[in-house]
């Protein structure tokens, strides 16, 4: 693709998000799936966007790729890549940056791969639409990007259906067909969920190592803060629609400030646990998206709730460390958070014991 | 609904495919201890076992449309003589009363039908209530009636396909207005829709100059096959809508692929099975409709043969002692509807076979 939008080199952030709002028109009324989020992202590095299921983590990439169906859609806000307005563009004018500049893979490699064509033919359709190439050159790129992507005897893979193919297989076969045309960012959502555990660490590695090497920045979306733990050099956490915390890696699961990334936290079963406990639950579900609660939007399901979070909304706070903002009135770790938690033990709140028996298995 | 995890992928296949939300649920249960080599292995078996033997149905069926095939295509090579040309009997000839004399005829004509019992020697299956061959008729029956059925249904397929695709992949409101048009057709009788195209289309060719026009047969296609677009339409349509909804379809998208690629390169062939299927059948019921029209004076023009015109041509023989004339060519249509149903059939479980197997 050579547009002269992509050849001169912009030298601000490669993707900046701001205050984009996703709504959806349904006969229940407007469904506010994503309300507000913001963040920036730079060439080479990874963002990661952790939250529950239905909490608008989807919805959020699909809305920066303009990949949503347009019926009954509303779309707000700024969405800056290199320097370029999305928002406002229009499928035909997206085909110029999808594959090419943005690409995508998707939770579950059984579906997101054509079961009716042949593996070489899927990513040679990808290369051809953005490199002016012939078919034999289509293909051994093919060949080389499967082997990119440690997908063994790659010559012979070209020639088979999904269908032959293991899930790990098809998942990097999905990542061979996204990095086919060299984008410069890559969403993932959920991109191992689907996968066995043993494939998820390889998957992962894979695509680590593949973003190093084209110097790819990735929004790499997970409802597991442990896949994000060690390979993000941001994580967004999102509740509701929004960014309810947002700090460099290292510093959050440092220093946590917002009581639902401590539930999300809480609730991976640790090795060092001993056999047969209680996994740590979060009390209740994500909140309707059409009639919020009016304070806090995880005041409901929270440890530390106090009055003043069932009427006020917190606004996204920093944090002493650079570049860590929450969104909370009594935050984990201050005195005034330590306080919450305590009156609330007192009364015997079901999500602060929940949390407190977590706590004490951990001790 | 979760499939235990001693289930093979064909189980998870299914799951995942009707099912693509629920996947983040299943997905732990599925996973389980299995390594990828075994995956790979019990996707081959389950290759293998969808290619297994047609059973004998089938293969009967398959025969016998190969036979039918075989007759329509080589017609004119057969040895079946001419389906046009009256008997004419080798002597000693009948003898016939007439005006108190005594005639010996050897030309058959008028004379009115006739089994092979003896009357017509070397003519297997009789003749017809004007002295001609059956056997040379039925076999270029075959090749009008096949053509006239295939054709329409493969006129239909194009439009009606086309369309229903279109419907299927866009969805909104180009889906509600082609919708609405196949359910205006359909309510229309199939019949009279059919009966008045061809008298419309007869009328029109006429008009146009040349003394035939088109030829009966490609008015009849027409015909038949405008009937046959919204059914057409429709299957495609459902297929279609469901096969747009994957997440491939998607990825396709975000890879910058057009919407006629992803109709064409990413739907279509997913939903070729079905329509295929369907076409099975719908070339079964063309040939039934083909015979309708005939019986009601506008099918393949005489004397040109089809099954329909030849039963009704001599339909007042069935009762008159000569009902051979319509039992042999309803025993063809009987047959070759019958295996057409049954390989619609066939077609379609394999279909499902496969889609389990992915």
């Amino acid at each position: 693709m050579t547009d002269a939008r992509f050849a001169a080199e912009y030298e601000g952030p490669l993707l900046e998000v701001s205050d984009v709002k996703t709504y959806f028109e349904t006969d229940r009324g407007l469904v506010r799936s994503v309300d507000g989020v913001s963040f920036t992202l730079e060439r080479g590095k990874t963002i990661g966007i952790v939250g529950e299921s239905g909490c608008g983590k989807t919805v959020l990439s699909r809305s920066i790729m303009g990949l949503l169906p347009r019926r009954g859609l509303v779309r707000q806000g700024s969405i800056r890549f290199e320097g370029n307005e999305l928002i406002h563009l229009t499928p035909k004018e997206m085909r110029a940056y999808w594959g090419s500049q943005l690409a995508m893979i998707f939770q579950d490699p059984m579906t997101s791969l054509n079961p009716v064509m042949k593996i070489g033919k899927q990513i040679t359709e990808s290369i051809r639409e953005h490199l002016d190439v012939d078919k034999d050159f289509a293909y051994e790129l093919a060949e080389n990007l499967l082997r990119s992507v440690r997908i063994p005897e790659p010559a012979r893979r070209l020639r088979e259906y999904p269908h032959q193919l293991s899930g790990g297989m098809r998942q990097r076969v999905c990542i061979a067909v996204a990095l086919a045309a060299g984008p410069k960012l890559l969403f993932a959502d959920e991109p191992t969920t689907a996968l066995d555990v043993t494939v998820q660490a390889q998957v992962l590695d894979l695509m680590a190592q593949q973003q190093s090497e084209r110097f790819m920045a990735m929004v790499l979306i997970t409802h597991d803060l442990g896949v994000v733990a060690g390979r993000a050099d941001e994580i967004a956490v999102m509740y509701a629609g929004r960014i309810v915390e947002k700090a460099p890696t290292s510093v959050l699961f440092r220093d946590m400030k917002m009581p639902y990334t401590q539930a999300l936290l809480s609730s991976i079963p640790k090795l060092a646990d001993e056999s047969h406990v209680r996994l740590a639950t979060i009390p209740g579900r994500p909140p309707d998206l059409v009639n919020p609660p009016k304070g806090c939007k995880f005041a409901p399901r929270c440890a530390y709730v106090q009055d003043r979070c069932k009427e006020e909304e917190p606004p996204l706070t920093p944090s002493t460390s650079p570049g860590h903002e929450f969104r909370c009135w009594f935050p984990v770790g201050t005195p005034e958070g330590e306080a919450a938690l305590e009156r609330n033990k007192q009364k015997g709140l079901r999500a602060t014991e929940a949390l407190v028996a977590a706590d004490t298995v951990e001790t | 609904m979760p499939a235990p995890p001693t289930d093979g992928p064909r189980d998870d296949g299914r799951d995942v495919l009707v099912q693509p939300a629920s996947e983040a649920l299943l997905a732990p249960e599925r996973d389980g201890p299995v390594v990828e080599g075994d995956l790979v292995a019990a996707a081959a078996t389950d290759t293998h076992a969808s290619t297994r033997a047609l059973g004998l149905g089938a293969k009967l069926a398959m025969g016998w449309m190969g036979l039918m095939i075989v007759l329509a295509v080589f017609a004119p090579l057969l040895p079946v003589g001419d389906p046009e040309k009256t008997i004419t009997l080798d002597p000693p000839c009948p003898k016939v009363q007439t005006l108190g004399r005594t005639l010996e005829v050897c030309e058959i004509t008028g004379l009115g039908p006739f089994a092979d019992d003896g009357t017509a020697p070397g003519y297997l299956l009789g003749g017809d209530g004007n002295g001609r061959s059956m056997l040379a008729r039925l076999v270029y029956g075959t090749q009008s009636s096949l053509a006239v059925a295939t054709g329409a249904v493969l006129f239909g397929m194009l439009i009606g396909g086309s369309l229903g695709l279109i419907a299927g992949y866009f969805g909104g409101r180009v889906d509600t207005i082609l919708t609405g048009f196949f359910n205006v057709l359909l309510s229309i009788p199939a019949i009279i829709l059919a009966l008045a195209l061809v008298a419309f289309l007869s009328q029109q060719s006429a008009k146009g100059g040349q003394a035939s026009g088109l030829p009966r047969v490609v008015i009849l296609i027409l015909a038949i096959g405008v009937v046959a677009v919204p059914l057409l339409g429709r299957i495609t349509r459902a297929s279609a809508l469901q096969w747009s909804q994957r997440e491939f379809v998607l990825a396709a998208k975000a890879q910058g692929a057009k919407h006629a690629r992803i109709m064409v390169r990413e739907v279509l062939p997913n939903v070729l099975p079905a329509m295929f299927s369907i076409a099975l059948l719908g070339i079964a019921v063309a040939i039934v409709a083909e015979g309708a029209l005939a019986i009601l004076g506008v099918g393949v023009q005489p004397p040109t043969a089809s099954w329909g015109n030849i039963i009704a041509i001599d339909r007042s023989f069935l009762t008159s002692g000569s009902p051979h004339v319509v039992i042999e060519p309803a025993i063809l249509i009987f047959l070759t509807v019958l295996s057409l149903n049954y390989l619609g059939d066939v077609v379609r479980a394999r279909f499902d076979v496969r889609e389990a197997g992915i």
